[in-house]
């Protein structure tokens, strides 16, 4: 997995709460059976005026310019910043796949959904949770101001206005945070506690019996 | 020392490890797989060169994109029409091949919907662990067992460890005391609560369902509620052990037989929380407060009772609220204080992993039977939750039922819950449908999806409006 560390970048919208991933990525586009190539049907039903199709090529379709994805102020926006409860609805880890193939790195809002929550961290994407208050003030500071750009310090669990002047707390487990800095595989380091979980199944084979009958 | 909640306890039973940095090793007994959410799981596995931790504890069946019209699915995977959906089925059943996993094919009896076909097979038990690539699998915490949700890269995860890490999640429990009117079912009940706390008033807990409403639910309708906890926040709702838990497990065929059953029975009697357990969030509602429920909205939230008026964005508080509301009713293009009666429907949709069951079609049945639907509706679809589901259905004589009233009846699967098949919504249509997700397209692009139970899903059939399902209650209630 990509690690990350510091990301500096351009800070994009997604002004309305509860942002669903049917939105962040429609459903016709979960029939890939591929992991890459979902970033240009990234906010696909929103950000295009047609429906967009699996596989289409997307260069001449026609745009939504309301759209702030669409607009030449957020070109190139690596950080995202949301509202409350952003990313809820399916599991589909399509959402952040797409979220990462189209350039994000990072998302902040007052709140995720869990699952998405959960998954933005197996793709190389931080979820960074503000409180609702410091959130409005990222978004009226970001309209007020073309280009504006945050840093996000994961080592240090800080976001930091480009001039280093305003630094903003935020926690991520340590788990995650580890795993995320050095790009770590979680298969991996779950294998390494293979005689534990050998261990808890033998345990379990004697009291529940039942949870292990051969299904076929 | 407080007690357990049944969280609590299922947490505790599957503990592998608790590692210094606070999360944990979970054990997963079962692990469900469809079509959507585990191709690049086991390309993952190749890739690694990795193999199957347990072989045993995995069962894979196709749902999502599997046609229902009876014609096309006669064909098998062949002759699914969409190229696309033809390949994603494919790639299930080559993967099942190669890493000799345990796979219901799509055309054989027991295929569905993978959260019908779970506890319906009684791979799902309770005391499990079961974690599926769908946020639905909250469904299966309605037989005492800690079921959720999990993304693609866990899949993968629990194919190659059997294992997740997990940090535990807060208590919260909702008590639903009393009775329902009648006309009032387990769909109302997940609406109201949903209304109530909101779509992410769950968020970071664990929710358990409890008091006299659900004790006197069916297993299909307890499904139901559990169901949508996600739409309320929280990856997983459970429900306690007891004896409609036990009849409804007993004879399944992945259930224990014999001595081994008797050993089960005795452990899930266990199943519940302790009287002095501590929820770190308490909410109750009044049963007899509930009444049928129909969403307005581009939200779960955004619900309110037949006999209300769609709110203006006057009403909320906060700009976010407002801008939210103004925003719903564009899209669904309706105006604020219109009576939800009022709201003509396009089309019906009778079918997913929340009201598929063989109880959802009978209160559909009950209330259509002998009627017609309204000229003004495009069609009503009956989309049953499995093969077992619609044999018994047609055992029952439900599709006539249907039949003869104008609806269709149709093959197992997912269909138009998310419209990953052809069974999709016309632009700007509006649909009665008995799924769980009201989102902006989701039943098809422009389309506008209206939340209901099964019963009142009949109901705006017959009418073309929503309607008060209790006007239709003869002297047998639902």
């Amino acid at each position: 997995m990509r690690s990350f560390e510091v990301e500096i970048g351009i800070v994009a919208p997604m002004d309305r709460a509860n942002v669903d991933t049917d939105l962040i990525i429609p459903k016709q586009f979960l029939k890939a059976i591929g992991r890459s190539g979902f970033g240009a049907y990234l906010f696909d039903s929103i950000r295009y005026m047609d429906e967009g199709q699996p596989g289409q090529d997307c260069t001449g379709r026609p745009l939504n310019k309301e759209f702030p994805l669409n607009q030449i102020r957020y070109k190139n926006a690596s950080i995202l910043l949301a509202r409350e409860n952003f990313g809820c609805g399916s599991s589909r880890e399509h959402a952040p796949w797409a979220l990462e193939d189209f350039g994000f790195r990072c998302i902040i809002a007052p709140s995720f959904a869990d699952i998405f929550y959960n998954n933005c961290f197996k793709n190389g994407l931080l979820p960074v949770v503000l409180s609702s208050e410091v959130v409005e003030t990222l978004f009226q500071k970001m309209y007020a101001e073309e280009g504006f750009r945050l840093v996000i310090d994961l080592e240090n669990e800080i976001v930091k206005s480009i001039d280093g002047v305003t630094e903003i707390p935020f926690e991520v487990d340590s788990f995650r945070r580890k795993c995320l800095l050095e790009g770590l595989d979680e298969i991996d380091l779950t294998l390494k506690s293979k005689d534990r979980i050998r261990e808890y199944e033998d345990l379990k084979k004697q009291n529940s019996p039942w949870l292990f009958q051969s299904n076929t | 020392m407080s007690g357990q909640t049944l969280y609590d306890k299922l947490w505790m039973d599957h503990l592998v490890e608790e590692r210094d940095d606070g999360t944990s090793l979970i054990y997963i007994d079962r692990h469900l797989l469809h079509e959507v959410t585990s191709p690049q799981a086991f390309e993952g596995l190749r890739l690694a060169g990795r193999n199957l931790w347990r072989r045993d504890s995995n069962l894979a069946v196709p749902d999502h994109n599997v046609p229902t019209d009876l014609t096309e699915r006669q064909g098998g995977i062949e002759g699914i029409v969409d190229a696309t959906s033809q390949l994603q089925v494919q790639t299930l059943e080559d993967n099942c091949v190669d890493f000799n996993v345990k796979q219901i094919p799509i055309n054989d009896e027991r295929q569905g919907i993978v959260h019908v076909v779970g506890p319906e097979q009684g791979a799902t038990l309770p005391g499990m662990t079961i974690v599926c690539g769908d946020s639905h699998t909250s469904t299966h915490g309605a037989l005492g067992s800690l079921a959720h949700g999990i993304g693609t890269s866990e899949v993968e995860h629990v194919l190659a460890t059997q294992c997740l890490v997990q940090t535990k999640m807060k208590n919260m429990r909702i008590d639903i005391f009393g009775s329902l009117q009648a006309g009032v079912t387990a769909k109302d009940v997940a609406l109201a609560v949903i209304g109530q706390i909101g779509t992410a008033g769950g968020s970071g807990y664990a929710i358990e369902f409890a008091g006299q409403v659900v004790r006197s639910l069916s297993m299909e309708g307890r499904m139901t509620l559990c169901n949508m906890s996600i739409e309320a926040g929280a990856r997983m709702g459970m429900i306690a052990v007891d004896s409609i838990t036990i009849d409804y497990v007993r004879g399944r065929p992945y259930a224990p037989k014999g001595e081994l059953w008797e050993r089960a029975v005795k452990s899930w009697k266990k199943l519940c929380s302790d009287n002095d357990a501590i929820f770190e969030r308490e909410i109750r509602i009044d049963g007899a407060s509930i009444e049928p429920q129909v969403t307005w909205g581009t939200s779960p939230e955004m619900v309110l009772p037949i006999v209300g008026r769609l709110p203006s964005p006057e009403d909320a508080t906060d700009s976010t609220k407002k801008e939210a509301i103004r925003r719903a009713l564009e899209y669904m293009d309706l105006a604020p204080g219109t009576p939800v009666s009022d709201i003509p429907v396009d089309r019906v949709f009778i079918g997913s992993c929340t009201n598929s069951r063989i109880e959802d079609l009978r209160q559909a049945a009950q209330i259509i039977k002998g009627r017609n639907i309204a000229a003004s509706v495009k069609q009503a679809l009956v989309v049953p939750g499995s093969g077992i589901v619609k044999t018994q259905a047609e055992a029952e004589g439900l599709d006539k039922i249907f039949l003869a009233a104008g609806m269709e009846w149709r093959a197992p699967g997912c269909s138009m819950c998310l419209g990953m098949n052809s069974d999709t919504l016309g632009d700007g249509e509006h649909c009665a449908s008995t799924s769980n997700r009201n989102f902006e397209g989701r039943q098809g692009f422009g389309g506008r999806t209206h939340l209901v139970s099964p019963a009142m899903a009949a109901a705006a059939a017959v009418t073309g409006y929503f309607t008060d399902v209790r006007e239709f209650l003869g002297s047998d209630s639902i």
